[in-house]
């Protein structure tokens, strides 16, 4: 399951990265997303997927799921999520303001 | 008692939010804003002085103990750069009314601006590295309202750049921190020290250590991870530009202190090395880049990356000595920084531009602008006895005790390169022909408080380096030894 799931996160992070690189705003922000979800993934493997029980606080259960990376992922989400819906909006602003979406003409120089 | 440590991120977090319902009625939301600045400035003092008298302060957030809850460590080092985010607000909440534009103090700047305070005290004072990320998250997610806010054309261009890059060290960071859980099986940054220390593995607790740092290195920018800084920086408003150079950068490097001296300290001779390496290339191409524009604000936004510079190679140096140095100077550069900053925008206000070509002969209309502005300039390279000197005494001083004469030599040469960068401000544009101001005679007489109230604190770093260096020596002599902080933190 692991091994399975360290893949995805591999598959994830590959596209991510391709799509980080192109140069038209919309993909970047895909790629983002995804490079997010690739990590977030990534975090659950360390945890160990599949070992026991839920960790529910009942007398007798001594082989259970660790939570931590759990309630790591649930943080890491809502930070991921919050920064990507922000990310779309400046994306909207930032093209009906400079009237362009492709990063080669956001580039700028240095006097004004 | 142990409550205490909390208060410098609840008293801004919360007056933060509460000004949201208050965003038509200027006048209140200004006044609360430096109202809260100022307790908050008191009370960190008076949590520095209860630490400073009896130690460092352990707060075990919902009384679970060290290992396992959420904690916040209040020590020397937190603390003492906790104290220098809030003078730098106290600051920069005077200076915001006099210089932003009722679009953006409206559009919740004193919101956004709280926020950011609240996220950098979160960092500099938590103990546990999942933890440092969220803070991290919340100073970003201010620094992004913030960027963006009035929405001009350049700002909307260079906020898109920030972002991605900052969310990709983001994203880089959680994975950093997921494969440290895996080797060591914790997060919290003392029991991290303890069971570093005891797996042998180096190789992989290398590449972490090194991933670590690449994380940090972008968010303090870092050679060869700056190249988004300078112009993120300078196409906010000047009081915005004075918050993100003084604070956000720093806190990487916070950072960067806090998990080499605590955490990976296993293969010194590797890490450390590349520190200094890295430094030296900090040090030539920050002060490449300040000494290639023209542009006022592009010249100050450019001297933060030599600054950083000295203080990784106070790191990389690893004695006592340099660690003092590097807290030193840290504190110095928040300061001095933030001043800087504040004093180019009122340049920038009162001459209609930042184009250092068009400016000349302001002195003949605002004389205490450019003394200030003098004073400022040899504080930042450092000229005796402004406060520059003695960070930069210690950081050169240690590099020749132990050997690194090259990095060493690099420094005074940068040091003098950043004096001319600067002095050539206040060559062509306060001296020089007299210039007819564009926009009249603007009275700036409201920004000069903050910026003497700046100076103040590095003249008085400075002038009385007697009354802190023991302060600072002993936070480097706690550093250099981390039994301590993991002693305090799980009680053993």
């Amino acid at each position: 399951m692991e091994i399975l799931m360290s893949i995805l996160a591999g598959i994830l992070f590959a596209t991510g990265v391709y799509l980080l690189l192109q140069r038209q705003l919309l993909k970047i922000i895909f790629g983002t997303a995804l490079l997010s979800h690739g990590a977030h993934l990534f975090i659950l493997t360390m945890g160990k997927l599949n070992r026991g029980d839920p960790p529910i606080l009942v007398e007798g259960i001594d082989e259970y799921v660790d939570p931590l990376p759990q309630a790591l992922i649930l943080t890491s989400i809502v930070i991921s999520f919050g920064v990507t819906s922000f990310l779309l909006v400046l994306a909207y602003r930032a093209y009906r303001t400079n009237r362009t979406d492709n990063m080669e003409h956001l580039r700028g120089n240095d006097h004004e | 008692m142990s409550n205490l440590v909390i208060l410098p991120i609840l008293i801004p977090l919360l007056a933060g939010a509460m000004l949201v319902f208050w965003r038509k009625r200027l006048s209140v939301v200004r006044v609360i804003t430096q109202l809260i600045t100022m307790i908050s400035l008191l009370v960190s003092s008076y949590i520095a002085y209860i630490i400073f008298q009896s130690g460092p302060i352990i707060l075990e957030t919902g009384g679970w103990m060290a290992p396992y809850g959420i904690i916040l460590v209040g020590d020397g080092l937190s603390i003492a750069l906790v104290l220098t985010t809030n003078i730098i607000a106290v600051a920069a909440s005077f200076y915001a009314p006099g210089s932003l534009d009722k679009g953006r103090e409206e559009h919740y700047f004193y919101t956004f601006f709280l926020i950011l305070i609240a996220g950098v005290s979160g960092a500099f004072l938590t103990g546990d590295i999942f933890n440092l990320f969220v803070f991290f998250e919340v100073l970003l997610m201010a620094s992004y309202g913030m960027i963006v806010l009035g929405g001009t054309k350049q700002q909307l261009r260079e906020s898109i750049k920030y972002v991605l890059l900052n969310l990709f060290s983001s994203i880089l960071f959680v994975i950093t921190v997921s494969f440290l859980y895996s080797v060591t099986g914790t997060i919290n940054m003392a029991q991290l020290s303890e069971r570093v220390g005891q797996i042998n593995q180096d190789g992989i607790l290398t590449t972490i250590a090194i991933m670590f740092f690449v994380v940090f290195a972008t968010k303090g920018a870092l050679f060869p991870l700056y190249f988004w800084m300078p112009h993120a920086y300078i196409k906010p408003p000047a009081v915005i530009s004075a918050l993100f150079g003084a604070l956000l950068t720093k806190v990487g490097v916070y950072s960067i202190l806090r998990v080499f001296t605590l955490i990976f300290i296993g293969n010194i001779d590797y890490t450390h090395t590349l520190f200094i390496f890295l430094a030296g290339l900090t040090l030539i191409f920050g002060v490449l880049g300040a000494l290639s524009t023209n542009n006022i604000k592009l010249i100050i936004a450019y001297n933060i990356i030599p600054a950083i510079g000295f203080m990784i190679m106070g790191i990389g140096v690893y004695t006592d000595l340099s660690i003092a140095g590097t807290v030193y100077y840290l504190v110095h550069d928040m300061i001095i920084k933030a001043a800087l900053f504040l004093i180019v925008g009122a340049v920038a206000i009162v001459a209609g531009t930042s184009d250092l070509r068009k400016i000349s002969g302001l002195i003949a209309h605002y004389p205490l602008l450019g003394w200030l502005f003098f004073i400022a300039c040899i504080t930042l390279a450092g000229i005796p006895p402004f406060s520059g000197f003695i960070g930069k005494l210690l950081l050169l001083k240690s590099a020749f005790a132990t050997g690194h004469y090259v990095i060493a030599g690099i420094g005074l040469i940068t040091s003098l390169l950043i004096l001319i960068s600067v002095i050539r401000i206040f060559v062509q544009g306060f001296w020089g022909e007299r210039m007819t101001l564009p926009t009249g005679k603007p009275s700036i007489t409201p920004l000069y408080i903050p910026i003497s109230f700046l100076l103040f604190f590095s003249i008085v770093l400075g002038v009385g380096a007697e009354w802190f260096l023991p302060y600072v020596q002993q936070i480097g002599v706690d550093l250099m030894n981390p039994s301590g902080y993991v002693d305090a933190v799980l009680k053993e």
